[in-house]
């Protein structure tokens, strides 16, 4: 490893924002040929440093040395002509377009005024056969899965003669097997000499490909590792910077009757799930990205169609067949897409925590403005929402904030059943805390929680019992007794 | 000498707040000095109420327009319902001899109806409402077409002249309905939970429909009260012109839109004002007026129109962006 050659060198790149510094100093090496991880917490500086490297972004000073040569800064161009691609979490093609086209947009194969579709057809195939990817060259991009367009922009960087491959979360909507295609890929580019430098949450993931990863924190550099010789503990406290023997609250009851049930319920890709959810009990649904439990969360709110079999609430059969419906039950959803799907974000804190109750605090159809006011102004106190005040637009809070502003609006419509879709994506570690003490509170009140999660960590640690789904089917349900990471992944993956 | 410098800044940089935060209200203002200094008549009583009564039509159709965009879609069909009720209207009073007072309940019906129509067919067909309005235009134009059968329709009652033609005091009667219905949508818009489901399908449809919106209502809804609003257009400019004529109405979309979007409302949803909108009409307003008593030809009238259009926007659109930016550089600073 020692005498490898550095192919890409970083010193004390410096990037300051209003208010922020968003990359400190940040000196590190990439070597030829290596898979390097880098990881770090949102906010951490990774996508700022990748930026910088890739000339989308200057710094305001530091040093980008590559084969040799230092630049001050990069633009697009200069780094594309010096073998450096990105491959970006979203997906950077042209839907309507067929896969050699994206494989050689902009790179003036062939003709010099008529793109030569003969030409790059035959490069494509070869590019494929050189990987073994089975794909037709001519398929329009749309009609490929996520794990397949992954591959055509993989094979669009290879086309461009890549020596310093980028890539930020590429595991993100891909399978388990579609992930270890990505990762025989990668390693094959690896024996060509190309540097990775991979960007994943995922600690599993840094752990099966990467020779070597690099931890980053609030912009500064903090230490770089040998993956063999290091761990997933030490790899966390790198990143948080202190020692997170998860803390998660205390419960004070014990689940009492049943709140939810739901039998053979089966539509939106999922089928034939059972399971209920008790008073004061906070469910786990757990399952790979895929398997189906946002979904399935959307069928039980109402805002999928359900195609067959039955929901109770509080032992009362009903029938939900819009999110209106839901909330009529007491049914409350904060989804995953906070922004997209949970918030307006333009509008104000007050605006968007009294929504679902505006027309029940209406008196011939004018909103009581001041009952408003009350309302908001009770849960920003109760959820510590911290805003300078209740007019601010929700889309200057930070990602905790607004994630309880999501909150306060399930508990304005009353709901006291609550589904939450990965409650944490995207939050602080500080902020995390006081929302994993938020839902053992509301447990402990009463309420009946189900909580989806993609961290193993939260989920063993809040849940009172998981249940695991895999491809669109039950695979199992675990009591606390039987909590183990091993177990639920087994359960999860279809292997057991 | 210090104080006195201190007090100009911050005066400047109070007054560079305000000219941003209501740019479309700057520009205005500025076109009324302008205008004033070229033609002294611009401010006269007489030439105000003149302009307010040209500008009141296109102001009502815009009041519906501006729902629907508001609520994230658009109609560009105003303009030919306005052709159709228009018509069929004045068949109803001059051939039927239809009461005037049923004769403008129908009227209205058939506007709400029109835009009923639009409003279903955006729902089931799934597409989107500029291709819709884009097609029943065309048809609601033909069908006033043939209808009309190509003649122009005499003989309204003389009873039906005060609306379009009348005073209340010293206050054109279109101009008292368009303040009436000004005052109503902002009412309906700024205090009752139905403007605020405008609001909420506009500004983010997801999480409106997620939060349990009927967003397939609320959407015919929008364009029904879209479809209502040129109704009472289309009663006023047939008592305006008097006679039932299929060039009525033809191309007030255009106005009504520009008007909306000089006045801030958004053209992808959820973001809009009555008083930015009252803003927009009156602009154009003045500029028609000014120009005419300059004596402007008609061709160098919209080359104007246009260049303002593009300029207050692209204004308005470049404040936003800085306000963005300033936003996230205090929520990074947090």
């Amino acid at each position: 490893m020692q005498d490898s050659q550095v192919v890409l060198s970083l010193r004390d790149l410096v990037k300051r924002y209003p208010g922020v510094l968003a990359l400190d100093h940040v000196s590190l090496d990439f070597t030829e040929g290596e898979v390097h991880a880098l990881l770090g917490e949102n906010g951490a500086g990774k996508s700022t440093l990748i930026k910088v490297v890739a000339g989308a972004i200057t710094p305001d000073s530091g040093t980008i040395g590559i084969n040799g040569q230092h630049f001050t800064q990069m633009d697009p161009h200069l780094a594309r002509s010096l073998g450096i691609e990105v491959i970006y979490q979203e997906f950077n093609l042209v839907p309507p377009m067929s896969v050699a086209e994206n494989i050689f947009l902009g790179s003036r194969v062939g003709g010099r005024w008529l793109v030569d579709f003969r030409t790059i057809r035959e490069r494509a195939r070869a590019i494929f056969r050189q990987f073994s990817i089975e794909m037709d060259p001519d398929t329009p991009v749309r009609e490929l899965s996520p794990a397949q367009q992954r591959l055509v922009e993989i094979a669009k960087a290879v086309s461009k003669n890549v020596r310093i491959l980028i890539m930020d979360e590429p595991s993100a909507p891909l399978s388990v097997a579609e992930v270890e295609h990505m990762f025989e890929i990668i390693n094959q580019l690896k024996q060509r000499g190309v540097t990775v430098i991979y960007i994943s949450h995922r600690l599993e993931e840094v752990f099966r490909i990467s020779d070597r990863v690099s931890v980053m924190r609030d912009g500064r550099y903090v230490a770089t590792k040998a993956t063999a010789e290091t761990n997933r503990k030490e790899l966390i406290n790198l990143m948080v910077g202190r020692d997170l023997t998860e803390s998660y609250p205390r419960r004070r009851i014990v689940p009492s009757k049943v709140a939810l049930e739901v039998k053979h319920l089966s539509g939106n890709g999922v089928n034939d799930i059972s399971f209920s959810v008790r008073k004061g009990e906070i469910l786990g649904l757990s399952g790979l990205v895929g398997a189906g439990r946002t979904e399935l969360a959307m069928v039980v709110f109402g805002a999928a169609a359900a195609q067959g079999g039955e929901i109770s609430v509080h032992g009362t059969p009903v029938r939900i067949k819009s999110p209106a419906d839901a909330i009529r039950r007491g049914i409350g959803l904060l989804p995953e897409d906070r922004k997209g799907q949970g918030l307006f974000l333009e509008m104000g804190v007050k605006w968007n925590i009294c929504f679902p109750v505006v027309r029940r605090i209406s008196r011939r159809g004018l909103v009581d403005t001041k009952a408003e006011g009350v309302i908001a102004e009770k849960y920003r106190r109760r959820l510590d929402i911290r805003t300078p005040s209740l007019e601010q637009q929700v889309k200057n809070l930070s990602g905790g904030n607004q994630q309880k502003v999501v909150l306060a609006k399930s508990l304005a419509a009353e709901s006291d059943i609550l589904i939450f879709d990965e409650p944490t994506k995207g939050i602080d570690v500080g902020t995390k805390q006081e929302i994993y003490r938020l839902m053992c509170e509301l447990a402990d009140n009463g309420s009946a929680i189900i909580m989806i999660s993609s961290d193993m960590q939260e989920l063993l640690g809040m849940s009172d019992r998981i249940v695991v789904l895999c491809e669109g089917q039950l695979a199992g349900q675990v009591g606390r007794e039987q909590f183990s990471q091993d177990h639920i992944l087994d359960l999860a993956s279809g292997t057991h | 000498m210090a104080t006195s410098q201190s007090f100009l800044t911050s005066l400047s940089r109070n007054a560079g707040t305000l000219v941003r935060k209501y740019a479309p209200l700057t520009v205005l203002i500025g076109l009324v000095v302008l205008f004033t200094f070229i033609s002294p008549n611009l401010m006269t009583v007489n030439n105000l109420t003149l302009m307010l009564r040209q500008i009141s039509f296109a102001t009502i159709s815009a009041v519906g327009i501006m729902f629907v965009m508001i609520s994230g879609a658009i109609d560009l069909s105003i303009g030919s319902q306005i052709v159709f009720t228009n018509i069929v209207m004045a068949i109803l009073m001059a051939r039927y001899h239809v009461n005037p007072a049923l004769a403008i309940l129908c009227c209205l019906a058939m506007g709400t109806l029109l835009g009923t129509v639009n409003g279903i067919l955006s729902v089931r067909l799934q597409i989107h409402p500029l291709i819709i309005t884009l097609g029943t235009a065309t048809i609601y134009k033909g069908l006033g077409y043939i209808v009309a059968d190509g003649k122009n329709i005499i003989g309204l009652p003389e009873s039906f002249k005060v609306l379009g033609q009348g005073y209340l005091g010293p206050v054109p009667i279109p101009v008292a309905i368009m303040i009436v219905i000004a005052l109503i949508a902002n009412l309906i818009l700024t205090r009752t939970y139905f403007g605020r489901y405008v609001f909420a399908m506009g500004g983010n449809a997801e999480a409106a429909r997620l939060a349990g919106l009927n967003i397939d209502k609320m959407r015919v809804g929008t364009f029904a009260i879209c479809g209502f609003a040129s109704g009472i257009t289309s009663v006023l400019l047939l008592s305006r012109v008097f006679s039932g004529q299929v060039f009525t109405g033809q191309g007030i979309e255009f106005d009504c839109l520009t008007a909306a979007l000089l006045g801030g409302v958004s053209f992808i949803g959820g973001e809009g004002t009555i008083f930015g909108l009252v803003t927009g009409v009156l602009i154009i307003g003045v500029l028609n007026n000014a120009m005419q008593l300059a004596g402007l030809a008609d061709f160098y009238q919209n080359v104007v129109k246009g260049t303002v259009l593009l300029v207050a926007v692209g204004f308005d659109m470049y404040q936003k962006r800085r306000k963005v930016k300033e936003a996230s550089a205090r929520v990074s600073a947090q």
